[in-house]
């Protein structure tokens, strides 16, 4: 397993990444923690000339809590995410299932989200909170929601000369949960079927503004939007979240593979939908 | 635990759990592993792999690669047909395309070679070999393989006219369908047990070193059989065996995927003879994994014929085994599905007719015994499924079904309906010791308390029965080498001794429990005995290291060549003390004149006496060796619990306890028989849950990297009870039967009773394995419906 040549570039800024990766073009990749690229390489699905490692770049490994958002910074690893006390509801639940242990200590959560693969975790829980991610290129940085950010599998917004240097997570103010179910079928292994639910409560206990996504049930990452239409406006309880279940059950589109049949995912998208809220309800209400 | 030690911890002979010899270095990373060797003027070697399942080779364009910059060679099958080795024999009577010429008949077939000056470059010009492929229908099941019309896969084979690879029956074919005619009752039962692979940590390699001069061939390679290798070598390539030389280093795990000869390094050690050069080939995780040795495959339908009270009357098993590409399957010449025949399991009746056909297909061959004794997992897994399947069906409790039917203690030797001989058992004492530690009626109790609230909780049962230590030279032979192993121990005048075997250790722990034997038969401390294997020019002829045949053969070899020495031992300390050779006695390591204890010769000095002070007419020296041929297999066996909780809502299945009782007979080292049981439950708990490769229409290997081929973490992997009842082999030396295999064997089908179990009262009876979730929930469904 020998990836083919390419040429390798350790940078210092953001300033010389983004201007090398402008120099490389299509060809070139960032390097962070490598926990998906570096494989690809050496099964050579993916052969860029030129890495440029980003991994000596000063403040770029810091979750900042502030103005209403936390802001995860291009170096901080999944196992970092799982270990602050920055993070909370849908993230928090969500970090210890990113991959296996020793990926986490390495791989980095803007690097997961860059790279777009629609059984990656991160993007589904980012999908659930609307967040955002910020970008830097030449002309300096831009805020991509994550709707828009998300193209298509393996396929983000981003300009060949534009690079993640921070996302955006919106910190409730009021009551809020959220929680990530994940069916793998060992640790380390992509989702068969992932629920990401985020939920706010208003002053009447009333849900005040919902996100329900879901991971490896369409092509990519995507909301179950009539879920959270559903959702948005009544009083949590057990009927309303298996509806919601159905409704998000209803919008997948999975397919039958070696994980299993698409009748059976629908299945556990239901399942875990209704799970998932009903965490999130608890955390909101405690 | 039972103590059952006769020698000192010091001596750490039988019984003790004496740490393990292998493992600081080890864990040090002070081992050698084939990739550790490099060589002056070494060159690397890459393969290219055919992409397509089936197809005609139309061109074979070099050129390119060729011109690479560091490419000394690129090898292609019409120059190794040049030198007649385009194809080779297989182990089981068929031949095997060693860089396909004419078609590639699967994914991963090997078509040429570069090698080159470094491993990139040979990686990079590999990918410029360009192969004009004109594609073939792929057929990817027997069932499609033996249909009408399908395309023909060995159509190289003179006279091969369909793609049936071998028939093969046995047992009394009248009087089964006689008992099964008067039966009360019949219960049946379809399943597929599906193709896996051993995947090894440390994937095969070779390093070929062939002196241009003196043609010696030096191969270091992973092999679980040097010795056979290195004859198979020499009959194949025509080289004079004194000049072939296998050395096995450190082998990164085996489980039957290094037993074959694979064209890797055919074609590397053709590729030094043609350039003068040593050349070494690495494979990569992909390719062992589509191309090497997979295990089972086999599509199975067994019948019991019963009374009403649940005695077994017969069995009846029709088998047709996916063999892919060609009929390669390590196993005994005179049988054609392995030791599959053993599939009449631990219980006593009269009659058994077994009927086996494989087909070609276009996958990878190999059919290796992937730890499971030559196909004894899956006989295993149907009788013990089919008990469970004829317990729900008759109403009768699994665990009561199997006692009523056991063969019982004093029937032993007990000869079964397909012909093996069992040496020992106490199945019921097993069962029975077994069932308490889970605590199975209260188990029984909660389930049916637990139904009443919707929840599912299953109890699986799995008895099995193995059979191991192959073999006898009347019957067992592979390509011809009789299954005979060997052991020579040398002791040095100090009494420090160098044991030399003809098996080979992957992991199991031989350079500790080998020396164990000899310490218990000499007193020599198993601490000051080196052990040496894997080296063809240093160690005496054996057929290697597979089918759990270390201990019941190359451990009887050397416990017999330890005799040896003993008593020459007890002479020459006959002569120190001035007695009759007949009136000393040992002690562990100590002799005497039986009577007076308090003046004695140790082991020590009577070694420095062989080499120093002999008695009149005895040779010098205090060696021997020993090639032990069994008067039988060994039969160890088990009884396995598992306890599941199985979420309605998603097919999702927990193991919340696994209770593991085995009996091996006399356990060596404790500490290492254990792990080869977690080991082995791991690997069962694998195949039971997640572990399959499956194939696309098209033949695609879907599983060709650790992201789609799983192996469970310590995270997924139950936490396991083991339990133990001692039954000593009656022919063997030491009384110790084979464990590397039992665990891997007999918990499959425990695993899959135990969810089965779950949801039997909803009416379902068969769930095919990998027990994946949606498999679960869809059974539950459709029983529903």
């Amino acid at each position: 397993m020998l990836p083919a040549r390419f040429e390798y570039q350790i940078v210092s800024s953001v300033e010389e990444a983004v201007a090398a990766k402008t120099q490389g073009g299509d060809e070139a990749r960032f390097l962070a923690g490598g926990q998906s690229l570096l494989p690809m390489m050496k099964l050579r699905f993916a052969t860029p000339t030129h890495l440029v490692d980003i991994n000596r770049i000063s403040g770029l490994d810091t979750i900042e809590r502030h103005n209403g958002h936390v802001e995860v910074g291009a170096l901080v690893r999944h196992a970092d995410v799982a270990a602050s006390d920055q993070v909370s509801g849908v993230v928090a639940s969500a970090a210890p299932w990113i991959a296996d242990p020793l990926v986490r200590n390495l791989g980095t959560m803007c690097g997961s989200v860059a790279h777009c693969d629609p059984e990656g975790d991160w993007n589904t829980v980012l999908l659930a909170t609307g967040a955002e991610v910020i970008a830097q290129g030449p002309a300096g940085r831009r805020m991509i929601a994550i709707d828009d950010f998300v193209v298509d599998f393996f396929t983000n917004s981003l300009a060949d000369d534009e690079m993640v240097v921070a996302l955006r997570i919106p910190a409730a103010a009021g009551a809020s949960g959220g929680s990530y179910q994940k069916l793998e079928r060992k640790v380390g292994d992509y989702a068969t079927v992932g629920v990401a639910a985020h939920l706010e409560l208003g002053a009447d206990g009333r849900i005040s503004a919902a996100g329900v996504a879901m991971t490896s049930v369409a092509p990519i990452n995507c909301k179950a939007r009539d879920a959270e239409a559903l959702l948005v406006g009544n009083a949590p309880s057990a009927e309303l979240f298996a509806e919601a279940g159905a409704a998000a059950a209803a919008a997948s589109e999975p397919r039958d593979d070696v994980r299993g049949t698409a009748r059976w995912k629908r299945q556990v998208v239901a399942a875990f939908t209704r799970r998932a809220l009903t965490e999130a309800a608890e955390q909101a209400q405690s | 635990m039972t103590d059952t030690t006769t020698t000192s911890p010091e001596i750490g002979g039988i019984g003790h759990s004496v740490k393990r010899a292998e493992d600081a270095r080890l864990i040090e990373g002070q081992g050698n592993f084939v990739d550790d060797i490099a060589m002056p003027g070494m060159l690397y070697m890459a393969l290219v792999r055919s992409p397509v399942a089936h197809a005609r080779i139309n061109s074979i364009n070099t050129e390119a690669a060729a011109a690479v910059d560091g490419v000394v060679a690129v090898v292609t099958g019409e120059l190794m047909d040049a030198h007649g080795l385009a194809w080779m024999p297989t182990l089981s009577g068929d031949t095997q395309a060693v860089l396909a010429t004419d078609k590639v008949r699967y994914q991963g077939q090997e078509v040429a070679a570069v090698v080159a000056t470094d491993p990139y470059i040979a990686t990079d010009a590999a990918e410029l070999v360009d192969v004009d492929y004109e594609m073939l229908d792929a057929i990817t099941t027997p069932q499609q393989s033996l249909a009408d019309g399908a395309e023909l896969i060995r159509n190289e084979k003179e006279g091969q006219t369909d793609n049936l690879a071998y028939t093969w029956e046995t047992g009394d074919a009248a009087a089964t369908e006689a008992a099964f005619a008067n039966a009360d009752r019949v219960v049946s039962l379809t399943t597929h047990y599906p193709r896996s692979h051993p995947s090894p940590l440390e994937t095969c390699g070779i390093v070929a070193d062939v002196n241009s001069v003196t043609g010696q061939a030096t191969l270091y390679m992973t092999s679980q059989a040097p010795h056979a290798h290195r004859t198979l070598f020499a009959l194949v390539a025509g080289l004079p065996e004194q000049n072939i030389r296998i050395v096995s280093p450190d082998i990164g795990g085996g489980f039957g995927n290094k037993v074959p000869i694979y064209p890797g390094y055919v074609v590397a050690t053709a590729a030094s003879l043609l350039i003068g050069q040593p050349v070494k080939w690495v494979e990569t995780r992909t390719g062992n994994l589509i191309s090497t040795g997979f295990g089972r495959d086999y599509y199975m339908t067994g019948e019991l014929a019963l009374s009403n009270d649940g005695r077994i009357q017969a069995m009846r098993v029709d088998m047709l085994s996916d063999q892919g590409a060609f009929y390669a399957d390590a196993q005994p010449t005179r049988y054609k599905a392995g030791l599959f025949h053993v599939c009449t399991g631990s219980y006593d009746f009269g009659n058994a007719h077994i009927k086996c056909r494989g087909a070609f297909t276009n996958k990878a061959p190999g059919g290796v015994a992937y730890r499971c004794s030559f196909r004894i997992t899956e006989a295993s897994f149907l009788i013990e499924r089919l008990m469970q399947t004829a317990a729900d069906e008759l109403g009768i409790d699994p665990a009561e079904l199997r006692m009523r039917n056991f063969i019982q203690p004093e029937q032993f030797p007990y000869e079964t309906p397909t012909g093996f001989v069992y040496d020992s058992g106490d199945y019921p004492t097993a069962l029975r010791k077994a069932l308490d530690a889970a605590g199975y009626d209260e188990l029984r109790a909660e389930q049916a308390a637990s139904r009443e609230q919707g929840k599912l909780m299953g109890i699986g049962i799995a008895h099995f029965t193995e059979a191991v230590g192959a073999g006898p030279a009347h019957t067992y032979d592979i390509a011809g080498l009789k299954m005979i192993d060997s052991a020579e121990l040398r002791v040095h005048p100090t009494g420090k001794a160098v044991l030399k075997i003809g098996v080979k250790t992957q992991g199991q722990g031989h350079e500790t429990t080998f020396a164990q034997i000899v310490a218990e038969e000499t007193g020599i401390p198993a601490s000051d005995i080196k052990v040496i294997h894997g080296d063809t020019d240093d160690t005496p002829y054996g057929l290697g290291t597979y089918a759990s045949r270390s201990t019941p053969v190359g451990g009887a070899a050397t416990a017999m060549v330890a005799r040896k020495i003993a008593d020459k031992a007890r002479h020459i300390a006959a002569h120190l003390l001035e007695a009759a050779p007949e009136d000393i006695e040992r002690d562990a390591d100590k002799f005497f004149v039986a009577g007076s204890p308090d003046q004695s010769v140790s082991i020590q000095d009577a070694a420095f006496a062989a080499y120093t002070n002999l008695p009149e007419g005895m040779e010098y020296g205090l060696e021997d060796v020993t090639y032990y041929n069994p008067p039988n297999l060994t039969f160890p066996y088990g009884s396995y619990v598992v306890v599941v909780d199985v979420d309605p809502d998603t097919g999702v299945w927990k193991v919340r306890r696994m209770v593991a009782l085995d009996d091996c007979g006399v356990r060596i080292n404790p500490m290492i028989v254990e792990g080869q049981i977690h080991g082995g439950l791991t690997e069962g708990f694998a195949m039971s849950s997640m572990q399959w490769i499956t194939f696309d229409d098209d033949g695609n290997c879907i599983g060709s990297n650790f992201m789609d081929y799983l192996i469970p973490t310590a995270w997924e992997t139950p936490r396991f009870e083991l339990l133990e009842t001692v039954t000593p082999s009656p022919h063997h030396p030491i009384g110790a039967k084979g464990i590397g295999e039992s665990a891997t064997v007999g918990s499959p089908a425990a695993f899959v009773n135990a969810v089965v179990d779950a949801v039997a009262h909803l009416g379902v009876r068969n769930i095919d394995m990998p027990v994946l979730p949606d498999r679960v929930w869809e059974a539950i469904e459709t029983a529903n419906t």
